[in-house]
């Protein structure tokens, strides 16, 4: 006869979920879980399974409840999902809470040291017995409740079915090849899982089977990508003020240039990077640095950037180079300084006060991240211009897979810029802001230039072609006509939309940024359910054009993003006004990153009507 | 510097590098008649071209506001970049870095510097940017006509904007308390001090404060304000005379050597301090702290080197900065090779 627990088991075989769940582990913000947390996602990563990882953290150092959520799916969705089907409780504080919103057949890890009843019998439950398991490591006593999360990681893998063996590469890789770290984590995750072996039986439905479809892949996050990308662009000056969630970025640039940007021959610096007072001076040296040559470039989110704001409107005026990062979080003012938004898209457009235009990049993954780093740098210094990108805290903390970053394809362009040599041969003939070659963009020189008709006087106030103070109001209207015609010529290097069709689309999607998992996601429940879709993923602003087409091509389009007021949705509307009825927008905003089913149930409702 | 004919024969100076003066000329002035900063200016102008300084090798930074624009008036052949009020330190940060030969000189004022500008002021002397920093100090905002600013006198009385109640800011005292290395302040009416003091500054590897008083002719020169003609007139009160010495130059001054005291500044030039009766060291904070309470105290203008410190290294010889200057590096110097990416992305 067969007992209770393996009639269970049997029933559990019969309907087996491989490769397609989520986990969501609660633990105390500062008690080291991260470690613990970025092991269960790289080992997942390195069995082959397609995985992403977001933390969902409080604005805290110690002491507040943090959730890190992992999706496993074997198609490769890895957006944010709603649901948690495996519960792992490490926080006495939302033990409760947590554990009634686990959906019925959801499997719950609990440390056994948190005394609270368990009164639901849908789903299944496994004690972990941390305190236990930790008494018997040796290590010292202040590192304990530091590895403790390592027990949950250790019976986790057990149970779910991550190899012992991937968790050991994934701790090397978190520790850099660290020994003593990675033997000390490695020990407690052994005993936990050598403990579940022996005391636990597998009830639950829910699997891990290795696959092949992350071979080839990177798994890391936006902030590190746009670090890596902006040295290979040449970055040479970077000036920033420390903002969740941009820190990362300035901090990854500081870890990665000294490795690749010494000069072979001296070992002295190609590059900079100074940790300003405060916003108003990151982007004042920023500006100084672009202006006098340097591909420069300063990260922000909305506060810093709201303080930018004086400079980036000189920069525009003035005609100045640089390279500005925008990681959104959630506003307006402080709003949810760790959680993630794309609030920032109208402002940023038209940021700064008179005629102001600002060129706008959006990447939409890690990849993007990489490139328009570097790429930004030649916009920047062709069009002459502040270059925004538009990151956010999604792409920028949490962790994305994503194809090996890819080698610059162009050279450096550096733009109009005229040398002793230059000067020599026009016999000195040149001024600052004459437009010579119709295009809006005049010739600059920059600071070291000996030669004696090199230098001119850069101003925010009103200047002729001589760059001259004038307050002539022809020499004004000409101005701002030429920057306008500038901006008309940048558009041809932005980077155009990425389309995507099906047959018979009924519908159109639009976004930019880090929603596309979630609509893509989106559009294959819609394609099974007789709805199929083509999706455009905006990647630059101005608008290059292209968006006219595709938005003819449907009757509704959807306009999605993580906002209230619907911005990209406006700026089509702008554009485009003649499509307007075409545009419908979808804007949500509550400082989590966009799933499927939020998307699915509004276009469905919507549809229907 | 020496002494020539031209063709038409008359006599006209031009320096060693072979430059006149008005090779260190700007556009002409638009300030009032008469204003300390045109003074100020010419003192510039002078200094640069005694120096044998080619202009090119100059860079000019300032703020907003009456001084911001004086930039425009001195060294045509010399970058500017007239910036944002009181954020003319982060621009000059920036820039600087761009070409490490070059030699910063800021002019900004006392509205400037001693409101908005607070914290770019304190934090440029942390990091000891090589960087003159002329505050045009005149105790009222031009620009808008006539408003106090932080560092008219408490009790100041001004036509439509009635008495000061506020305690003034002093610059050299924040600047010296802010660990600038290089502390002077002087007066726009003593263009020979000026002068000796900007030549100092322009050899000074680190930030160099000079505080000028700089009279407004037309909103604050009533004689009783700190920053005016006459007052300066009477309570200027010079710590030394003192004459730079060019590094190429034999040293000819004249002075007693137990009365004079010589700095040596980090290019190999000398600044040479006559004491004037007391025995002052500005290469002492604590005497420096002791001299500007005094003057406080006394109610007098102290002017002349007030501290100096030629120990202490630039902020752009902390950050190792290859020889050739960075705006001058190629795509090759810049852009790692493809072999480091493939390796990064093993590591992913």
């Amino acid at each position: 006869m067969q007992t209770e627990t393996q009639k269970q088991q049997v029933l559990n075989e019969k309907k087996r979920v491989i490769n397609d769940f989520s986990i969501t582990v609660a633990t105390v913000n500062g008690s080291g879980s991260q470690t613990s947390n970025a092991t269960i996602l790289r080992s997942i990563f390195k069995m082959g399974i397609p995985v992403s990882g977001k933390n969902i953290f409080p604005s805290n150092i110690q002491g507040l409840p943090t959730w890190y959520t992992v999706r496993v799916n074997k198609d490769g969705f890895v957006a944010r999902k709603e649901e948690t089907d495996i519960l792992i409780e490490m926080n006495p504080a939302t033990f409760v809470d947590d554990l009634a919103k686990l959906k019925s057949g959801g499997v719950f890890f609990y440390a056994d040291h948190i005394h609270q009843s368990i009164e639901r019998d849908d789903i299944v439950v496994y004690p972990m017995p941390v305190k236990d398991i930790i008494r018997q490591v040796e290590v010292p006593s202040y590192l304990k409740d530091y590895v403790a999360n390592m027990v949950y990681v250790g019976i986790a893998a057990v149970i779910l079915g991550i190899d012992l063996e991937k968790i050991q590469q994934a701790l090397e890789f978190h520790f850099k090849g660290k020994a003593k770290p990675i033997a000390i984590n490695f020990d407690v995750v052994q005993r936990a899982a050598e403990w579940a072996k022996g005391n636990l039986v597998k009830q639950d439905p829910f699997y891990l089977e290795p696959m092949e479809a992350t071979k080839g892949l990177i798994l890391t996050d936006g902030n590190t990508a746009a670090a890596l990308g902006a040295i290979y662009g040449g970055v040479q000056f970077i000036s920033w003020y420390p903002i969740t969630p941009a820190t990362s970025l300035a901090e990854n640039l500081q870890t990665y240039l000294p490795k690749l940007r010494k000069d072979p021959d001296s070992g002295k610096n190609t590059f900079a990077v100074v940790q300003a007072e405060d916003e108003l001076s990151a982007i004042g040296m920023a500006i100084g640095a672009g202006w006098g040559g340097l591909r420069a470039m300063t990260s922000t989110s909305g506060p810093g950037l709201s303080l930018m704001t004086e400079y980036i409107g000189l920069g525009y005026f003035a005609e100045v180079p640089v390279v500005i990062w925008d990681v959104e979080r959630v506003g307006p003012s402080t709003g949810l300084p760790t959680r993630t938004a794309q609030g920032d898209l109208t402002f940023v457009a038209f940021m700064g006060h008179g005629d102001t235009q600002n060129l706008i990049l959006l990447p939409g993954n890690i990849n993007e991240c990489f490139e328009f780093a570097w790429r930004a740098f030649d916009i920047a210094e062709q069009i002459q211009t502040p270059v925004i990108v538009l990151s956010d805290l999604d792409f920028g903390m949490n962790q994305w897979m994503g194809k090996p970053f890819e080698y610059p394809n162009t050279s450096m362009q550096r733009g109009k810029v005229l040398w002793e040599e230059d000067l020599e041969r026009l016999g000195g003939n040149w001024a600052r802001y004459f437009d010579v070659d119709g295009d809006g963009i005049p010739y600059r020189t920059v600071i070291g230039n000996r030669h004696p008709r090199a230098a001119y006087f850069t101003r925010g106030t009103g200047h002729d072609e001589y760059a001259g103070y004038s307050e002539e109001p022809q020499n004004w209207h000409d101005l701002l006509e030429r920057l306008k015609r500038k901006f008309q010529v940048a558009r041809e290097l932005l980077p155009v939309p990425i389309i995507e069709t099906m047959d018979s689309p009924k519908i159109g999607i639009i976004s930019f940024g880090s929603t596309e998992p979630a609509i893509q996601e989106t559009r294959y429940i819609l394609a099974k359910h007789g709805l199929p879709s083509d999706f455009m993923r905006v990647r630059a602003y101005p608008f290059t054009g292209v968006e006219k087409e595709f938005i003819q091509k449907h009757p509704v389009n959807y306009v999605v993003e993580m906002n209230r007021d619907g911005q990209l949705h406006q700026l089509l509307r702008m554009e485009y006004p003649e499509l307007a009825e075409k545009l419908r927008s979808f804007a949500y905003t509550d400082g989590l990153p966009l799933t499927a089913k939020q998307l699915v149930d509004f276009i469905q409702n919507a549809e229907e009507r | 510097m020496q002494e020539s004919l031209d063709v038409q024969g008359k006599k006209s100076g031009i320096n060693t590098i072979g430059l006149t003066k008005s090779d260190y000329r700007g556009s002409p002035s638009t300030l009032c008649q008469g204003c300390g900063h045109n003074s100020i200016a010419s003192q510039i102008i002078a200094a640069c071209y005694e120096l044998d300084i080619h202009p090119e090798e100059i860079v000019k930074f300032s703020g907003i506001g009456c001084s911001s624009k004086s930039i425009a008036y001195f060294l045509n052949r010399s970058f500017g970049f007239n910036g944002l009020h009181g954020r003319m330190p982060s621009l000059a940060t920036g820039a600087l870095f761009a070409d490490h030969t070059l030699k910063g000189l800021g002019v900004s004022g006392d509205g400037d510097t001693a409101s908005i500008g607070m914290g770019q002021f304190k934090h440029i002397l942390r990091r000891n940017m090589k960087l003159v920093y002329i505050v045009e100090n005149n105790g009222v905002y031009g620009l808008t006509k006539g408003q106090f600013s932080a560092t008219a006198d408490q009790g100041l009385e001004l036509k439509s904007h009635g008495v000061n109640p506020y305690m003034p800011v002093d610059i050299a005292w924040e600047a010296l308390v802010g660990h600038a290395t290089f502390v002077a302040r002087s007066f726009a009416g003593d263009p020979k001090q000026v002068k000796e003091l900007i030549k100092a500054a322009l050899s000074h590897n680190g930030v160099a404060v000079l505080d000028i008083i700089s009279p407004c002719v037309t909103f604050n020169n009533v004689d009783q304000a700190t920053q005016s003609y006459a007052w300066g007139k009477d309570h200027e009160a010079a710590l030394h005379e003192l004459s730079y010495v060019p590094r190429a130059e034999e040293i000819l001054i004249d002075y007693d050597e137990e009365e004079a005291k010589e700095v040596q500044l980090h290019d190999g030039s000398m600044i040479m301090l006559r004491k004037l009766g007391r025995d002052y060291d500005p290469t002492d904070r604590q005497a420096a702290i002791k001299v500007l309470e005094e003057a406080n105290s006394c109610q007098c203008l102290i002017t002349g080197l007030i501290y100096i410190d030629t120990n202490q290294p630039s902020m752009v010889d902390i950050y190792q900065l290859t020889e050739k200057p960075l705006n001058r590096l190629t795509e090759r110097e810049l852009r790692p090779a493809r072999s480091t990416l493939e390796e990064l992305n093993r590591s992913f």
